[in-house]
């Protein structure tokens, strides 16, 4: 279970979230809506630990951990995985390399054991197939030359072989065509189970069709304006969001 | 105000190394005209420092405080020489000739597996013989002749390798030149060596200089490579100066006929203070060289690519690219210049010089130059410097990677892009892992 207590984050002189409050329980899909400029990309980077915020106060609990004494790695270890917006180009490090660094610096992180090149090639190509990912993408440097489309598609990817407790996406949808948008929101949905959650951090609807939201909340000006249930989102589609901005004022 | 050379103070190496050719000029078989007239040139002119232009980041003067010895310490065992040449850094798959202290020994060489096509013989023999090729090819067109370290190499030259590969001769094995010295103590090596590649034909070389055991060895090697009309040479050389206080300085002096393919590599991971020089001319038309190159530094090492290619023939095309990684407080030089003279019309010419700087305190010089004398050529060059990226680092480490092991990453790719450039895959390979082993100590501190 994710619980977000009071969080005040700022940048530079910028205060970006104020006082943000959110639980989101096992197993619960919540959807994280809002207009641009709301800091909703900057509590998806405050999980998972990028440096460049400033966490003045507040806490971020993880099955009852605080996130914030942890760093990036640990974080990732403790089963927080942030599906990008824009996921980073890596030229010269293999597809299959990054992915096996990845697998295996979480497992010994765990004590567990690291899994043999056999039984991890064939993983990948299971989770690679089910995606539309070719495998000749899994041959070329990270993200260098994919379309926006397959760069998502590798996040999900990641996301599957990597099993986290909690999943962000991070505006997982723009850039996508409505094909790929769907063979991404199966991704997800396949990854759905009692004991994983998930943020999933959209402007629009049209995600929420292909991702069903168990709980949907606004953010404005730092922190959250509404929550409701999936029919806040419908609502939204048709009102926008200026009243939001209005109330959270 | 300059003062003109001859009349400063000389320092203690300076008169050492002068008396040092007066003591063995008895002992330095043949060409005794050209070492002369080089030591002349030398004592003229001193140990290269920061007035020189070419060596203005690499004060040799101020950094050779002593010069060691040309004699080798007697610690030094046979046994050792036969261990390290069967060790993984053996190159089992080449064919090695080796220079021993200095001295070209037919006995720890595999003479037996030279194919038809390739000569070698010992470079004192040549000089003594006199051969006029030879002699000839040795001064090539003067390229590097006012460097000093170049002239001193002349001077002293103990020996070295002469290998000759007919016209047409396709050699499938690479050849590896190997410049072992004992180490223990520090002592100086001068050795000169002589390949001759003949129209057509295709070779692979390495040359590759290592110590029996570490020590301030001091290596002054030159390389004079004659690159006839239409062959193919891929050429990689590892400069070596691991002990503590230990330095080396590598000449290549290079010509390059007509429709020739010529690739250059050189790697310098974890040398005291090192120097890589390329004179290169490009005699022929319709020629293709690259020259590429990777230095590993941490401490207080000191690694230095100097590179002057000349466009003589029109229609040639080069490229340079070289990567630095810095750590602590190293420092990397790189100058690149490349000059196109008036007949050199179509040249193609780019030159790129990367660093990562990883150290606060780390140094890194670039000072890439073109000199372009004709009026149709295409001609570039770039030089970048900066660190590794906390966008990167920061996605790797969101998918579990530890600091460390994402620097590794992202620098192991940086170099490999460099190393990619070796056609030679096992050699290739050796130095990815050699890379991989730098990484892993920097990770283990």
């Amino acid at each position: 279970m994710l619980e977000v207590k009071n969080l005040h984050v700022s940048i530079g002189d910028r205060k970006i979230l104020d006082g943000l409050n959110l639980t989101v329980k096992n197993g619960e899909v919540a959807a994280i809506m809002g207009p641009n400029g709301t800091g909703k990309s900057t509590l998806s980077y405050v999980i998972a630990g990028r440096p460049d915020y400033e966490v003045a106060e507040g806490e971020i609990l993880l099955d009852g951990v605080n996130l914030l004494d942890m760093d990036t790695t640990e974080r990732a270890n403790a089963g927080v995985f942030l599906a990008f917006q824009y996921p980073l180009e890596i030229p010269g490090v293999a597809t299959m390399t990054f992915l096996k660094a990845a697998l295996n610096a979480q497992a010994r992180a765990r004590g567990q054991k690291e899994l043999q090149t056999p039984d991890f090639m064939k993983k990948v190509r299971d989770a690679a197939q089910k995606l539309g990912v070719k495998q000749d993408m899994l041959k070329r440097p990270l993200n260098v030359g994919f379309s926006g489309g397959e760069k998502k598609r590798m996040e999900i990817l990641q996301m599957a072989l990597l099993q986290p407790k909690l999943g962000i996406l991070d505006e997982t949808d723009s850039g996508l065509d409505i094909d790929a948008l769907r063979v991404v929101a199966e991704g997800v949905n396949a990854l759905r189970s009692k004991d994983r959650s998930f943020l999933v951090i959209t402007h629009y609807q049209r995600l929420l069709d292909y991702i069903k939201p168990d709980t949907v909340h606004v953010m404005a000006r730092g922190k959250i304006a509404r929550s409701g249930g999936p029919e806040l989102a419908l609502e939204l589609e048709k009102s926008g969001y200026a009243e939001f901005i209005g109330e959270a004022a | 105000m300059n003062l003109p050379a001859t009349i400063r103070t000389r320092t203690e190496a300076e008169t050492a190394l002068i008396e040092a050719f007066d003591a063995t000029e008895h002992l330095l078989r043949g060409a005794c005209d050209l070492r002369a007239a080089a030591m002349a040139h030398f004592s003229a002119i001193g140990l290269p420092n920061r007035r020189v232009e070419s060596w203005h980041y690499t004060d040799l003067r101020a950094m050779l405080r002593e010069a060691a010895p040309i004699r080798a310490p007697d610690s030094f065992t046979l046994a050792r020489a036969h261990e390290l040449l069967q060790g993984p850094g053996g190159q089992t798959h080449a064919i090695r000739l080796l220079v021993l202290n200095g001295a070209y020994r037919p006995d720890l060489s595999d003479l037996a597996d030279l194919p038809a096509g390739v000569a070698v013989t010992s470079l004192s023999d040549e000089l003594v013989a006199g051969d006029p090729e030879v002699l000839t090819a040795l001064v090539g067109e003067g390229q590097g002749g006012d460097d000093a370290v170049v002239a001193l190499n002349a001077a002293l030259m103990q020996d070295g390798i002469v290998v000759r590969v007919a016209p047409g001769a396709e050699i499938e094995r690479p050849l590896a030149l190997v410049n072992m010295m004992s180490g223990g103590a520090p002592h100086a090596a001068f050795v000169r060596s002589l390949v001759i590649v003949g129209a057509g034909a295709r070779v692979r070389l390495t040359e590759t200089t290592t110590a029996c055991t570490p020590a301030a060895t001091q290596a002054n090697e030159a390389m004079v490579l004659k690159i006839g009309d239409r062959a193919n040479v891929d050429y990689v050389t590892r400069v070596f100066a691991q002990g503590e206080g230990a330095i080396a300085v590598h000449s290549l002096l290079a010509t390059v006929g007509a429709d020739a393919h010529f690739n250059a590599f050189c790697f310098m991971p974890e040398v005291g203070l090192a120097r890589r020089q390329i004179f290169a001319r490009l005699n022929g038309r319709r020629s293709n060289v690259r020259f590429g190159g990777l230095s590993l530094l941490r401490g207080r090492q000191h690694a230095d690519t100097t590179l002057v290619v000349e466009h003589v023939a029109p229609d040639c095309t080069s490229r340079e690219f070289f990567r630095h990684i810095l750590d602590h407080e190293s420092t990397g030089v790189f100058q690149g210049k490349v000059v196109v003279r008036p007949n050199a019309q179509k040249t193609d010419g780019a030159m790129k010089s990367q660093a990562i700087m990883l150290g606060d305190d780390a140094v890194m010089n670039n000072k890439p130059e073109l000199e372009i004398f004709a009026d149709d050529v295409v001609c570039g060059h770039g030089a970048t410097v900066g660190q590794l990226d906390d966008d990167q680092i920061f996605y790797l480490q969101a998918r579990g990677l530890p600091r460390e092991e994402a620097e590794s990453l992202l620098l192991e790719a940086f170099a490999n892009e460099a190393l990619d450039l070796i056609a030679d895959e096992k050699l290739r390979a050796r130095f990815i892992d050699d890379t991989k082993a730098w990484l892993a100590q920097r990770g283990a501190k």
